[in-house]
C-alpha cells in the first residue's frame, strides 16, 4: 500500500497536521489498514524532502501543518491516473502453503484446502455482517473497501474449490504414476513423484503470474 | 409458543435413488436443524445432495430413513393431504427462475398461498398487499411479473413465501439469474426476513451470498463435512472498522 500517495491525496482537501492524517486516513478507509503515527511523521518528512509537501508555520497548539505543492498536486492526479500494478504480485501465503503441502510427505492437502475454505468463508460472513452495519450508517467509501475485501475473499474461495476439484482428478492420476514410479526406481531412474510435482508447481505458480 | 424448538428439523437423513446397479446415495445420514430467526446457507459441489436436502426439507420428496420435522411435526408420517396443508401454512419455495405465474400480479401471486389454505380472496389480497408494503414493495402490488425486472420478481417470490404463518422459506440459488448488486439486494431481503424471524435455508454455489447466512454447511457426498462457526470477532476485526 502506497502510504506516500495516500498522504498525498488526504492533503488535496487542505492543509493537516500528522495525527489528523493517520485518523483521516483511517476514517475513509473504513480503519482497515492502521496506520502508526510514527509511519505518518516519517513519510511526511520524505516527502517534505521530495518537494511534494510544504510545512506552514504551526498553529496556536503548535501542530505542524502540511500542504501540498504544486509538484505534489501533479504527483496525486499522476497516482489516480495510473493503474496500481499488478505485475509483482505480493507473496501469496496460501498459494505457497498449497504448493508445499502438495509436496511434503504426510499432509493431506484436500484437508489444508478445505479447512482454508471454511476459514475463509467465515471471514466472508464477518464482512457481510460489517457491510450491513456500513450500509446502515451510509458510509460509502467503507462500503467499497469491505466490497474489494469480500470480492477477494470470494476469488479465494472459488480458487479453492478449484484446486479441489483438480486435487480429485490429480489423485486419480497419481495412483496410476505411483504404479509406474515404482516401476522407473527398480530400473534406477532416481527422480521422484514429490520432486516432479514440485517442479512443476512451482513453474506454474512462476508462470501464472505473469 | 414453541421457543426454542427448531423450524427445521432432518435427523439422520439417507435417501437414495435408483436400484440395482444405478444406485446413487444422494444423502449419507445428514443432520441438520434451523432455528426461527436463522438463516443457514447450503454450498457443495454439483451431486453433492444440496437439491436432494431442500426438497426433502420441503416435503416434496420422502426420505430413505431419518425424520424431517417440519414446526415439530415428522413429515415421513403424515398423509399426503397432511403434507401438502403443512406446505401451504409453514414452507415457502423461492427458485432461480422466481417461479411466479405470468397471469397473475404481485399481489395475487403473494395471496395465492394463503388462498389455497382457505382464506377469502378479499383478505389474503390484504395481507398481501400489507405484506408487499413491508417489504417496500407496495408500487408493484398490481404489476405481471413480465412488467418487473429479475430482482423484483426475485423480491416478491420472497413475499410469497413467507406470507401468512409460514416461517420456513428454501431457497434455491435465488440469485442465479441476477446481476450482483440485484442479487446482493435479493440476499438483504431473505436476511431481513431471518433477522424478523423467519427460518431460512439458501442453496447456492456463490460464497458471497451464503456468507449472508447466519452458518454456512459444507455438503461433500451427501454428508455435511464443514461448517462455519458461531459469528465472530466483527467488533474486533478489522483494527478500527467496526468501531
Amino acid at each position: 500500500m502506497s502510504i506516500r500517495h495516500s498522504l498525498l491525496a488526504l492533503l488535496e482537501s487542505g492543509p493537516m497536521y500528522g495525527y489528523q492524517l493517520r485518523t483521516e486516513f483511517e476514517a475513509r478507509t473504513g480503519g482497515t489498514w492502521p496506520l502508526n503515527v510514527g509511519q505518518v511523521y516519517t513519510t511526511l518528512a520524505r516527502l517534505e524532502r521530495d518537494h511534494l509537501v510544504q510545512a506552514v508555520s504551526a498553529d496556536a497548539e503548535g501542530q505542524q501543518h502540511y500542504r501540498l505543492t504544486d509538484a505534489g498536486r501533479q504527483a496525486v492526479a499522476g497516482w489516480f491516473r495510473t493503474p496500481v500494478d499488478r505485475t509483482a504480485p505480493p507473496r501469496d501465503e496460501l498459494a505457497i502453503k498449497l504448493a508445499l503441502a502438495l509436496t511434503t510427505p504426510g499432509i493431506d492437502v484436500e484437508d489444508v484446502v478445505r479447512r482454508q475454505r471454511t476459514a475463509t468463508v467465515q471471514t466472508l460472513q464477518d464482512y457481510t455482517r460489517l457491510k450491513t452495519r456500513a450500509d446502515d450508517a451510509g458510509d460509502i467509501a467503507w462500503l467499497l473497501v469491505l466490497d474489494s475485501l469480500v470480492f477477494q475473499a470470494e476469488a479465494e474461495i472459488r480458487w479453492l474449490d478449484h484446486c479441489e476439484a483438480r486435487l480429485v482428478r490429480y489423485g486419480a492420476h497419481r495412483s496410476e504414476v505411483t504404479r509406474t514410479e515404482a516401476a522407473a526406481t527398480r530400473t534406477g531412474h532416481a527422480e521422484t513423484l514429490s520432486e516432479r510435482a514440485g517442479a512443476r508447481v512451482s513453474a506454474a505458480i512462476k508462470g501464472g503470474r505473469r | 409458543m414453541s421457543g426454542t424448538r427448531p423450524v427445521l428439523e432432518l435427523l439422520d437423513i439417507t435417501r437414495v435413488h435408483g436400484t440395482g446397479g444405478n444406485v446413487v446415495h444422494a444423502l449419507r445420514g445428514l443432520t441438520l436443524s434451523v432455528r426461527a430467526g436463522e438463516l443457514v446457507a447450503v454450498m457443495g459441489p454439483s451431486g453433492s445432495g444440496k437439491s436432494t436436502l431442500l426438497t426433502l426439507a420441503g416435503g416434496l420428496d420422502d426420505p430413505t430413513s431419518g425424520q424431517v420435522m417440519v414446526e415439530g411435526a415428522d413429515l415421513a408420517v403424515m398423509s399426503r393431504s397432511q403434507r401438502a396443508q403443512v406446505r401451504r401454512r409453514s414452507v415457502g419455495y423461492v427458485f432461480q427462475d422466481f417461479n411466479l405465474i405470468p397471469a397473475l400480479t404481485a399481489a395475487e401471486n403473494v395471496a395465492l398461498p394463503r388462498e389455497l389454505g382457505g382464506l377469502s380472496s378479499r383478505k389474503a389480497r390484504r395481507e398481501a398487499v400489507a405484506s408487499l408494503a413491508e417489504l417496500d414493495l407496495a408500487e408493484l402490488a398490481d404489476r405481471f411479473p413480465d412488467d418487473m425486472s429479475g430482482g423484483q420478481q426475485q423480491r416478491v417470490a420472497i413475499a410469497r413465501a413467507l406470507i401468512g404463518p409460514r416461517r420456513l422459506v428454501l431457497a434455491d440459488e435465488p440469485t442465479g439469474a441476477l446481476d450482483s448488486a440485484t442479487g446482493e439486494s435479493v440476499l438483504r431481503l431473505l436476511r431481513a426476513r431471518c433477522d424478523a424471524g423467519a427460518a431460512g435455508v439458501l442453496v447456492t454455489h456463490e460464497a458471497r451470498h451464503a456468507a449472508w447466512a447466519d452458518r454456512v454447511v459444507f455438503l461433500r457426498d451427501g454428508l455435511v463435512v464443514d461448517e462455519t462457526g458461531p459469528p465472530a470477532r466483527v467488533d474486533s476485526l478489522l483494527g478500527l472498522g467496526a468501531q
